[in-house]
């Protein structure tokens, strides 16, 4: 340590510390500093007292207030419990264009839908519903199994090709390439039939060489116009959506393998009221319209639509 | 430019009788004996009379006045909206000022008072110096008022000093004990008109009194009942000294030409005992009678020079006047005065006075600036105000005719006191249809907002294939009977751009 040394114009010491003859003076805090520091102290004893404070061996000490951070997030939790009790006690009593029409009602449906769309459904159909290859986009008008609230429901409800025993999806798109009932040729025809019925340039001698196999094999789920049949899950061919994609590829290779989208049963996972409130969410986040698509084209083939029975 | 005057070293501490600064008794312990704490040395400021005492006096009672009246004042409000002239209401998140209301997202108009209050700080004490300091500050105020208090119960500094060194007596007892408790009730007065601020007065006051007030209240009632009672009755010239930035900034506000409390050595040197009849030649004004020293609040002594400690409150320009009268020398010895002032009356010259200054000029029009700023947006605020928040996940849909559709929140706020209907339409998109959801899409989307409420209303925009780049701007416009406003925002057209 240094000598101390006094300074003659404050007559405070200096600390003894020199930079380029600047030197430091060790001015003495004012009391009240001190003061404070105490009662700090002080406040820290009454803390220890009244609050959860020093671990111990098998345990800590708990303080005379029993305060205790579990226990409140347990009674937050009783307490959301009783807030949504209320809630789901009025998506039961109510229909579900009841719900669609109560503003009220509708909000909290949404945010319920939400949460339990972002848990479960996101995983295939993505975070905004604009699904993706093979998983249908939910915000559009297209609607594989029906856009109505009742549809959209029910299909939520049984799933498609789920196991359930009223699942939808009891008609398959075959595997016309893997499992030899058509030639390479004729799938590749084939593909550029379905691109002239989408409106697209397509070679036309190929299409005239389609034109019977698509009515051999096509015509009876997807309709003589290649329009599909909502009841039955088939897709329309003539619009601008494409389920499996809409290049010559993707058209081929659809035609080829037959691939057939799956989407489980979530019946026994929610609640009725759960499954209410996610399909006014669905629908409302689709443009909530009470029937998406306006069928404006006419029905196909004439065997389609006698089929279209039931669910 | 700059003058140092440094008298500090050049004039020894007086030597003998005559009471000392308590700034000089401090220096003198320090001197003594080192200390690691340095404890305060107790100001016993004598009672003056004069031009601006009785200034402070008035601006006392006005200040406090405007603080303890604002809140009672009544502005009525249509519907359930407060009737409260002055309130921040944090429950609503409303600021509501007289016929001004702000939302929390205009907080830049109080952004901007504060900086005009900052800017016109700084021009009156380029000009003026530490007027805040002086005569309005709370810190200033209020202690002026608690010392009221304890003159009341104790007398004027040399009886309050007599008593302080007396032994426990039922005198002693009464005295202290009053004071404190009078102390306390002032305290709680302050602490309890701040929470009228932030509720309904009337109703905040028989809620508090009966338990229901929000903990709240109580909590800030609480805490500033304890800073009043030990900041204005304990700490005193300590806040100025220690806690508070402002004397350390003032510095840069302060020039030769900044008017502050002064002693004039020029006139006051070589001061010393006077008596009766005998000749003023060869010496100067000064008496060395302390006076000033012992009316000072801040416990310095004004001839010493200007020092960080002074918060220029001019208590002793009182005290010297009335002993300049006595003597019969005039007055002003100590004054408002610059320190080129001083400086040219010493080399025997008339001294000038600035006030057009560069300092003075740039903060002038900085805060003619600023002030306009916030008048201009004052009288430019619209009636309703409209934000477009774009979906983001899916970005954009493509509809089964190949229509492509973009989802919007449009966030519309009724700033007015009645309910607006308005008419949505946007522009810049080619063939676009408008649609809420549930609606079919061409219909004309109107909406109703409540009288100052926010709403979110969902609309989609939906355009037919188009050739073009992949966004394009656009401009939502909502409509009233007798106002608009517009966004910016943008639609994309599912057009896929080549990289």
């Amino acid at each position: 340590m240094s000598e101390r040394e006094r300074d003659d114009h404050t007559g405070t010491e200096t600390t003894g510390h020199e930079w380029d003859g600047i030197k430091e003076l060790d001015t003495p805090l004012p009391r009240w500093w001190l003061w404070t520091w105490y009662g700090s102290i002080l406040v820290a004893i009454v803390y220890w007292v009244l609050m959860p404070a020093w671990p111990g061996i098998t345990g800590y000490t708990r303080g005379v207030l029993g305060q205790s951070d579990r226990a409140e997030v347990a009674q937050e939790l009783k307490g959301l419990a009783a807030q949504r009790h209320a809630g789901e006690s009025r998506l039961r009593a109510a229909t579900l264009q009841q719900i669609e029409a109560d503003p009220e009602l509708q909000g909290y449906a949404m945010q319920v839908g939400a949460s339990v769309f972002g848990d479960n459904c996101a995983t295939c159909h993505g975070a905004g519903g604009a699904g993706g290859n093979g998983y249908p986009n939910l915000r559009d008008d297209i609607w594989l199994w029906g856009g109505s609230l009742d549809a959209i429901q029910h299909t939520i409800q049984v799933g498609v090709r789920s196991g359930h025993p009223q699942a939808r999806g009891e008609t398959v798109m075959p595997a016309f390439g893997r499992d030899q009932m058509l030639t390479e040729v004729q799938v590749s025809d084939l593909t550029e039939y379905v691109v002239a019925l989408s409106g697209r340039k397509a070679n036309a001698a190929a299409v005239g060489r389609a034109r019977q196999t698509f009515v051999d094999q096509c015509v009876a789920c997807h309709g003589a116009a290649g329009t599909g049949d909502v009841a039955r899950g088939v897709p329309d061919l003539t619009d601008a959506e494409w389920l499996f994609g809409s290049t010559r590829e993707a058209i081929h290779d659809q035609i080829w393998n037959g691939r057939n989208g799956v989407m489980p049963t979530w019946e026994a996972r929610f609640s009725p009221e759960t499954v209410k409130a996610l399909a006014v969410y669905v629908h409302a986040n689709a443009g909530g319209v009470a029937e998406p698509v306006a069928p404006a084209k006419a029905p196909g083939g004439e065997g389609v639509a006698a089929g279209a029975a039931g669910r | 430019m700059t003058t140092v005057i440094d008298t500090v070293s050049k004039t020894p501490p007086p030597e003998g009788p005559g009471p000392q600064s308590a700034a000089e008794k401090v220096r003198q312990q320090a001197r003594d004996k080192g200390e690691l704490y340095k404890p305060r040395v107790p100001i016993y400021p004598k009672l003056v009379h004069g031009k601006w005492r009785r200034i402070k006096w008035a601006l006392l009672i006005l200040t406090l006045t405007i603080y303890y009246v604002t809140p009672w004042i009544r502005w009525e409000r249509p519907g359930a909206l407060p009737d409260q002239a002055v309130l921040v209401d944090f429950f609503g998140r409303r600021f509501y000022f007289f016929g001004i209301q702000l939302w929390p997202q205009e907080i830049y108009f109080v952004t901007g008072l504060l900086v005009m209050a900052a800017l016109a700080l700084f021009l009156v004490t380029a000009l003026f110096g530490r007027l805040w300091c002086g005569y309005a500050c709370p810190q200033t105020v209020w202690t002026d008022l608690y010392i009221y208090v304890e003159r009341a119960f104790e007398g004027d500094r040399n009886a309050r000093m007599r008593l302080a060194a007396a032994p426990w007596s039922f005198d002693k007892l009464w005295r202290k004990g009053g004071k404190h408790a009078v102390w306390l009730a002032v305290a709680f007065g302050t602490g309890g008109a701040w929470i009228f601020y932030f509720r309904d007065a009337p109703t905040l006051l028989g809620e508090f009194w009966t338990g229901r007030a929000p903990i709240t209240s109580y909590i800030s009632c609480a805490l500033l009942t304890a800073t009043t009672y030990v900041f204005a009755g304990h700490m005193r010239e300590q806040v100025c000294t220690y806690m508070c930035p402002w004397p350390r900034i003032q510095g840069a506000m302060l020039d030769d030409h900044s008017l502050q409390v002064t002693y004039r050595r020029d006139r006051g040197e070589t001061r010393g005992p006077h008596k009766k009849g005998q000749t003023w030649e060869g010496r100067g004004d000064c008496i060395d009678c302390h006076a000033c020293v012992v009316a000072c609040p801040m416990g310095i002594d004004i001839r010493d020079g200007p020092q960080l400690e002074c918060i220029n409150c001019g208590l002793c320009i009182d005290a010297c006047d009335e002993i300049m009268d006595r003597v019969g020398r005039p007055r002003d010895l100590i004054a408002y005065d610059t320190d080129f002032a001083v400086v040219e009356r010493a080399a025997g010259r008339t001294p000038s006075y600035k006030f057009v200054r560069a300092r003075t000029i740039y903060y002038t029009v900085a805060l003619a600036g600023v002030s306009a700023l916030v008048v201009w947006g004052l009288a430019n605020r619209t009636p309703l105000d409209l934000h477009a928040l774009r979906d983001r996940s899916p970005t954009f849909v493509r509809l089964h005719d190949g229509s492509v559709r973009n989802g919007y929140t449009l966030k519309i706020a009724n700033r007015t006191f009645a309910p607006h209907t308005v008419e949505v339409t946007i522009i810049g998109v080619p063939g676009a249809r408008l649609s809420t959801p549930g609606e079919a899409a061409g219909a004309p989307v109107r909406t109703t907002i409540a009288a100052n409420e926010v709403r979110a209303l969902r609309v989609f925009v939906t355009a037919p294939p188009m050739d073009a780049a992949a966004s394009v701007p656009a401009t939502f416009t909502i409509r009233a009977r007798d106002t608009a406003a517009t966004t910016e925002t943008t639609f994309l057209t599912g057009v896929e751009t080549p990289p």
